[in-house]
């Protein structure tokens, strides 16, 4: 049977099920296989918290959203225009967000009585009607996954959880995409057991055959590869990218690497990821606690080693006294919180960006930091050096602000050649630096205001420092009311003055009067809202900001020329509090704190509501 | 055999003026610290001490070595990253009973089990002398002090057991008064490859004065304290130390009483912690029966050494530059090209 081949420019694909359906598997998977074709991605997972939540249940549901265009695109995509629903909970909790019109492919043996009245379904939402505003394809995924594999000798249970596979299958039929690498990644998973190679292999090209074949599939998608700039690429998240950041920002500043870090959601992963890296002289430290964790980082960077310690916001609020000791110290060290929603335990594994006051505020006594955050997965690796490049070069502790959105969400990353990425060689103080022959560990370099780091085991440079205010140049305890003015203002002063790039605008025509302004991972869905404007004939300039502390030295320029400047953050201000108060703007905040990442929807039209009525 | 160094105990001094009360205990400990640190034999540069907050944590500051007045409780914590990165050091942690017992407790347990390669002096002079005189963890209950007006109702740690039940490998006791005995506490914990606990008994003249003078006092103190040697009978004064027949841990008997092959002879090398915690157990209330010396000395793989090898085997498996492998690792996993 011949079929009918369509192309389409953009999907959005959403994977749902179980958490033990292995939908984040299949959606890697599909992403990959996606990758390999040349097409534009960007990914967003979603989990329960519960690691095992009942079987079947709403707060059970996982889920994995890819966005894959032959265009450029920024953002995972607002909404699905496909959901494969592996079960009845998939369904209901996915539905309210789905458009009219979208395609459903439902697993229908899963829709049991029992599964059903599970999630309050009085009738199975398949035969009542509810569904007929969308494209539904009822698939027993399940028992064609089971027969498939009858024969073939492994348990029914083993046969059952490939079904994800099958689903794959068909999926990757429906979108041509080519399923080599999935074959070989099964290989891989499964070397222990050949068995399972065979059966989830079966699956899949069970589910292939099946697209091929059934009339209920009439169309069969294609989507051109994007215009990309050359070179390789590989689809990345961004708490894998920052991970990789760390080792590259060792190796380029020829330090070991060390790491002290405590478990938390959405952090761990850099934890685990930078734990399998030691022959580049990394070592990580699974701590006692988050003071215990950085402690222990700055306890390295004394030692000449690049220090880094990484954690979420309730880990970051631990660690304030340690931050405070470390810009006392002016010792480098890298602090990477990868924000999730608070307070408190809040909810773990879901985004918002509301530690930004606690970075560039959350210490006792005035104690600046600089501050970075990256704005997309892969941009999470050279946010991660620059990090280290500032913490290195200026002697400082650096806050890393990430998020769960950009920690967990993935894209195609063009991999930079190492020579490309900035050389962080630092040089250890070797001998005294007074003209009388003394070692002075506060005296600082005039260009970047650092003072000498001197690490112990460097004959005759002996020193004591320590938490009570130092006297200027000396280092030696000091009471003296001007020089604690003086320290406190050049502590201030050091950090203010670390030279950032200016801020880029993105202002096509040079006409826009509305400047949208943004921070960390709010760039793809503020990116793609004003592209959606232009596209509509309207004008907006865009700028983001990667350094919150120092700010660019163009910023109050850049503010200046625009009639209305917005400001969306995933928090209820804090950036739009920071510009009103420095440059005496009256900016529009635009917030939203529902632990979900902006849309580019909703953006654009509360950014044309802006344009059209100032 | 490294060539001798020739230092002295003044190489030792820093220029920093010592500002603690006159008659302060940590003076004696200071002055037994620097006069044993030449026998160490290490150039001063590769020693480092570190302390947190409290009287005795101002130590680092006189010292002429590399040292860190750091934040409460916390020095454990930092000599730990210290120490699994440079183990080329000599790391040595000052604490008090405070810093150490009540907001540092959790480093301080957890740098034992790890077996960190630092020796860890705690100055116990069972008060919080640097704020000026409120009871601390090792204060005996229903002590009297500013913030206990009518007594302390929580009972104290004994900070040797709980370094014990933290799986101590080295676990020793002194006293501020005694140098040639605080000394050789010293050589045994700086021979100690891991962690080595040291208490040192200090009196805070200020707000806690006398509290160990049974120990000190020539009146009272042969029947008070129990000088542990390595292979030697536990007896002092006119008693001794003997497993109850029919009971746990140890007690003091009247010598005359015990016919000496029953006598518990001291073997610091006991593998079982639980003769080094009878040990800790002997002392009452009223300081009788309290032993000084080496509790314990065992030796197993610290935790530097462990992480150093993890990343020696490593790098031994690795090929190519560093900058050779980070291009491979970045394009590790699957990469397409356009
Ligand atoms: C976070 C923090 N909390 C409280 C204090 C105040 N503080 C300083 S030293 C100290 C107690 C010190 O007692 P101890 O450790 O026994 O040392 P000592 O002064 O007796 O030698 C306290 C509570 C502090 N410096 N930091
Ligand atoms: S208060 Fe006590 S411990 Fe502190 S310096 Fe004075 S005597 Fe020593
Ligand atoms: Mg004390």
């Amino acid at each position: 049977m011949s079929k009918q081949v369509r192309r389409l420019d953009r999907v959005v694909i959403r994977f749902a099920g179980d958490s033990g359906d292995g939908m984040q598997l299949t959606g890697d998977r599909f992403t990959s296989e996606t990758a390999q074709l040349g097409n534009d991605i960007s990914t967003l997972p979603n989990f329960p918290a519960e690691i095992r939540a009942p079987a079947g249940t709403l707060p059970g549901v996982s889920s994995f959203q890819v966005h894959f265009a032959d265009y450029d695109i920024l953002t995972p995509g607002d909404a699905p225009d496909v959901l494969v629903a592996m079960n009845p909970a998939a369904l209901k909790a996915n539905l309210p967000e789905l458009p009219s019109g979208a395609e459903i492919i439902v697993n229908t043996d899963e829709f049991s009585k029992r599964n059903l009245t599970k999630v309050g379904y009085a009738e199975s939402p398949l035969d009542d009607g509810s569904l007929d505003r969308f494209a539904v394809h009822p698939v027993a995924l399940t028992s064609m996954t089971v027969a498939a594999l009858a024969g073939t000798g492994v348990s029914k249970k083993d046969a059952e959880r490939a079904k994800n596979m099958f689903a794959l299958g068909l999926l990757s039929w429906m979108y041509s995409r080519p399923y080599e690498s999935t074959l070989r990644f099964l290989e891989r998973k499964f070397a222990a057991r050949p068995e399972l190679v065979a059966a989830n292999q079966t699956a899949f090209r069970a589910g292939w055959n099946f697209g091929e074949t059934t009339e209920d599939f009439a169309v069969r998608y294609e989507i051109g590869p994007a215009p990309m700039a050359s070179g390789t690429y590989r689809n990345i998240t961004g708490n894998a990218a920052l991970a990789l950041g760390l080792v590259a920002a060792g190796v380029r500043a020829k330090l070991p690497v060390f790491l002290g870090a405590y478990p938390i959601t959405p952090a761990s992963d850099i934890l685990h990821e930078l734990s399998k890296h030691k022959r580049f002289g990394i070592t990580t430290m699974q701590a006692e606690d988050e003071i215990a964790a950085i402690g222990a980082a700055l306890g390295a960077s004394y030692g000449g080693a690049l220090g880094v310690t990484t954690t979420s916001g309730p880990g970051v609020a631990l660690k304030g006294e340690t931050i405070s000791l470390a810009v006392a110290l002016e010792l480098p060290l890298v602090i990477v919180d990868v924000q999730r929603a608070g307070p408190s335990t809040g909810m773990p594994t879901k985004t918002e960006q509301a530690d930004l006051n606690m970075a560039l505020f959350g210490r006792h006594g005035e104690a600046p930091v600089a501050v970075v955050a990256p704005q997309s997965p892969s941009d999470c690796f050279h946010a991660a050096i620059e990090a280290a490049r500032i913490a290195l070069t200026y002697r400082t502790p650096v806050i890393l602000l990430s998020d769960n959105y950009v920690a967990n969400g993935s894209e195609p990353w063009l991999l930079p050649s190492v020579e490309s990425l900035p050389d962080l060689t630092v040089e250890f103080a070797s001998a005294a630096n007074a003209p009388d022959g003394r070692f002075l560990p506060y005296l600082r370099d005039p260009e970047t205001m650092a003072r000498p780091w001197a690490v112990p085991g460097t004959p005759g440079l002996e020193h004591r420092i320590g938490g009570l205010e130092k006297a200027d140049k000396t280092g030696d305890i000091s009471y003296d009311p001007a020089n604690h003015d003086l320290m406190v203002r050049t502590r201030a002063q050091r950090i203010e003055s670390i030279p950032v790039p200016d801020l880029a605008v993105d202002d096509p025509d040079g006409e826009a009067r509305v400047l949208v302004l943004g921070w960390g991972s709010t760039y793809g869905p503020i990116g793609a809202a004003c592209r959606a404007l232009r596209q509509r004939g309207l004008t907006i300039a865009q700028a983001h900001l990667r350094h919150l502390h120092p700010m660019p030295a163009d910023l109050g320029a850049v503010l200046a020329r625009y009639d209305r400047v917005v400001i969306p953050e995933m928090n209820l201000g804090q950036l739009h509090h920071v510009i009103r108060g420095r440059f005496l703007i009256d900016a529009v905040p635009y917030n939203k704190v529902n632990g979900l990442p902006f849309t580019a929807g909703e953006l654009e039209s509360m950014l044309e509501d802006v344009v059209k009525n100032g | 055999m490294a060539e001798l160094l020739k230092l002295t105990a003044k190489d030792f001094k820093s220029d920093q003026e010592v500002r603690w009360c006159p008659g302060c205990g940590d003076y004696a400990i200071l002055a037994a610290v620097q006069g044993f640190m030449p026998e160490l034999n290490i150039p001063r540069e590769r020693i480092v001490f570190i302390s947190g907050i409290g009287c005795s944590s101002r130590f680092p500051y006189y010292m002429n070595t590399y040292g860190l007045h750091s934040i409460h409780g916390r020095a454990p914590a930092i000599a730990t990253g210290l120490a699994a990165s440079r183990p080329d050091l000599s790391i040595w942690v000052v604490t008090g009973d405070g810093d150490a017992l009540s907001i540092g407790g959790n480093h301080l347990i957890h740098a034992l089990r790890r077996n960190v390669n630092v020796k860890i002096l705690l100055f116990n002079n069972r008060i919080y002398g640097l704020t000026k005189g409120q009871y601390s963890p090792t204060s005996e209950l229903g002590k009297i002090t500013k913030s206990t007006p009518v007594g302390s109702a929580d009972a104290p740690f004994n900070p040797l057991s709980l370094a014990l039940g933290a799986e101590a490998g080295f676990v020793a006791r002194t006293i501020d008064s005694d140098r040639k005995h605080l000394q050789s506490v010293l050589r045994a914990a700086a021979a100690h490859r891991g962690s080595a606990f040291v208490e040192i008994y200090q009196n805070c003249n200020i707000f806690n004065d006398g509290a160990f003078e049974t120990l000190k006092d020539a009146g009272t103190r042969d029947e008070y304290l129990i000088r542990l040697e390595h292979g030697q009978p536990i007896t002092f004064g006119d008693s001794c130390v003997v497993h109850p027949p029919g009971g746990f841990g140890l007690s003091v008997r009247p010598t005359a009483s015990v016919d000496p092959a029953e006598i518990v002879v001291h073997d610091q090398g006991v593998a079982d912690p639980a003769y080094a915690f009878a040990l800790s157990r002997l002392p009452a209330l009223d300081l009788r029966n309290t032993p000084i010396g080496v509790f314990r000395a065992v030796t197993r793989p610290t935790y530097d050494e462990v992480l150093q090898q993890q990343v020696a085997d490593a790098q031994a498996a690795a090929t190519g530059t560093p900058e050779e492998q980070l291009a491979g690792l970045l394009h590790a996993g699957d990469t397409w090209t356009i």
